[in-house]
């Protein structure tokens, strides 16, 4: 234990996600040591983040103003909406440069040991976009584990009666890699998922 | 296959031990408490990363120490794999294979195979269903590591299941307010998959044993028989016949879950699907639990985990055979039967603290165990 305020500080970052113990008492000591100027641009990127970033009205993506760039975008196409898990999915998908539609943040997962239920998700927002009938397809971008299965086949049941294309991101073998290094379960899908080449 | 070499470091009564072990018979003596089963069940724990006496891994971490590690060396024709286990109470445990890191320790899973004969065996026969279920599913895992993905598939879908029910029955008791069914559904519709891929697998394993265990039985002795398998699923509660493929049994369960769901919500528990099946064990038609004498449930037990070794030998690999303490525990028939059926195994691993337990046959390479060191004689 360390006096007073290194000790709180300590605290503090061992309460971030992804930081032990004995990684925050290393983070700790490195800004002790740090230029006051360096922790101070540190503190105000934290209160900044608090002030100035919000949640896009329409998507539920990160966003600085009422809406996020990709909603403000009016390039990108209105008919069809990629439902992913966290803002960070986002990111993921953008990156690919495959995907020119738009996106509806769900805040995470179905999942009844940690309390979360469909109420407690983007989901009633997202039942109020899909409504106004410009929506052909909606793509569910969810995690490939258990809670993400779940939350797509919810959703895919959900929005059943509006006779929309609902689609799934396909889960398979992952590229440059060696069919010999894959999991059973990866392997298995990819072979349920395979498709015909058509030359 | 064959264990060559085994190290453990702060594992149970071991602050440290090494061994060197040969293809054939090893006997471990020594009097009780000196730790002969601390050093088979290791070896059990390489092969099916958990311990046949405990349920967690607290006691196998020697106490003072913050984590035990298991290093074997396994002998497979001319193939040599080295798997490192680090034990953690509360935390995952992390594995090595080669000296490389594998993403999870279930990935070792299957280079080690071993077929384990304890005194706690009687409880296949006189214990729970779950100890039956434990039986099935360690075999199931043991043929094809794949089935440990299966099995905590199925054991996350039902963990989520059974929150949901909780909730929705104590909303249900607390305001009187309907439960939102449609998450419900979902979870159905997964516990019904998971769960028929698992029932699948078991039924048709129970079909592969019957006629081993009728066999084994048979010849380790003449009271009591014929022995017979049942499998008992709980979604279908009239010995009903219970179909092969998956997604008869997918339908059967959705079926099940849909009868059972107002008790269900009334209780705030998932009270059909696999893991409140049973496998009943059989003699002459009259239920084993219950009617058998003692000889003849040791015989039961005796029979189903030579049927394991058998379906595992026949796989292409002789398994590991470990007999825990078990010659203490059995008549001199029984004892000489059960010696001749195993010593043709490559590698066999005795423990006894009675060397005059151990029919001679089974004697082999001698460790002498105590006071936390093993000796080689």
């Amino acid at each position: 234990m360390y006096e007073g305020a290194v000790q709180n500080l300590i605290d503090e970052l061992g309460r971030l996600p992804g930081v032990g113990p004995k990684s925050a008492q290393r983070i700790a000591f490195h800004l002790l040591a740090a230029e006051t100027a360096d922790v101070k641009r540190l503190v105000h990127a934290l209160v900044e983040v608090k002030e100035r970033v919000r949640f896009c009205s329409v998507c539920g993506n990160v966003a600085e103003e009422e809406q996020c760039r990709i909603c403000r975008d009016p390039r990108r196409d209105a008919a069809v909406i990629c439902v992913v898990e966290e803002s960070k999915d986002v990111v993921a998908i953008e990156r690919t440069r495959e995907f020119r539609g738009r996106y509806h943040v769900l805040g995470g997962a179905i999942s009844p040991i940690e309390g979360v239920g469909p109420d407690d998700l983007r989901i009633r927002e997202l039942m109020a976009r899909l409504s106004d009938g410009q929506i052909t397809e909606l793509i569910l971008a969810t995690d490939p584990n258990l809670e993400g299965e779940a939350t797509a086949t919810y959703l895919a049941r959900l929005v059943k009666p509006m006779g929309l294309k609902v689609t799934r991101l396909a889960s398979g073998l992952p590229v440059g890699g060696d069919l010999e290094y894959a999991d059973e379960v990866t392997l298995g899908r990819a072979f349920e998922g395979r498709r015909s080449l058509e030359l | 296959m064959y264990v060559s070499h085994l190290q453990l470091a702060d594992y149970r009564s071991y602050e440290s031990a090494y061994l060197e072990l040969e293809p054939g018979i090893s006997t471990f003596v020594g009097p009780n408490g000196q730790g002969k089963t601390n050093l088979v069940e290791a070896i059990g724990y390489v092969a099916t990363l958990g311990s046949h006496r405990v349920a967690t891994d607290a006691p196998l971490v020697r106490r003072g120490a913050e984590r035990a590690i298991v290093r074997a060396a396994v002998v497979r024709g001319d193939q040599r794999a080295l798997v490192e286990l680090e034990i953690t109470p509360g935390r995952a445990n992390r594995a090595r294979l080669n000296r490389s890191p594998v993403p999870r320790p279930r990935e070792v899973l299957g280079v080690l195979r071993t077929v384990l004969f304890a005194p706690e065996d009687l409880a296949l026969v006189k214990g729970d269903p779950g100890e039956r279920r434990r039986f099935l599913d360690e075999l199931l895992v043991a043929r094809a590591p794949r089935f440990a993905g299966v099995r905590s598939d199925y054991e996350r879908v039902l963990k989520q299941r059974n929150a949901l029910l909780k909730s929705a029955s104590a909303r249900y008791f607390r305001q009187r307010a309907e439960p939102d069914l449609s998450t419900l559904d979902v979870w159905d519709e997964h516990l019904a998959a998971a769960g028929a891929e698992l029932l699948a697998a078991r039924l048709a394993l129970v079909a592969e044993l019957q006629p081993l265990v009728a066999k084994a039985y048979g010849e380790l002795t003449s009271s009591g028989g014929p022995p017979a398998l049942h499998y008992r699923s709980s979604a279908a509660p009239d010995e009903g016949h219970l179909p092969a493929d998956r997604a008869a049994l997918a339908e059967l369960l959705r079926g099940a879950l849909s009868e059972a769901r107002p008790q269900e919500l009334q209780r705030g528990v998932s009270l059909t699907g696999p893991h409140r099946d049973d496998l009943q064990l059989r003699l002459a038609d009259l239920p084993a639990k219950g009617y058998a004498s003692q000889g003849e449930a040791w015989s039961y037990a005796l029979a189903l985990r030579l049927s394991g070794f058998e379906l595992l030998r026949a796989d292409g690999d002789d398994p590991v055979l470990i007999l825990d303490d078990v010659f203490a525990e059995l008549d001199a028939e029984r004892r000489r039967r059960l010696a001749e059926h195993v010593r043709t195994a490559e590698q066999v691993l005795v423990s006894a603290a009675v060397p005059g337990d151990v029919p001679e046959e089974l004697v082999g390479t001698r460790f002498r165990v105590g006071e936390g060191r093993v000796e080689r004689e």
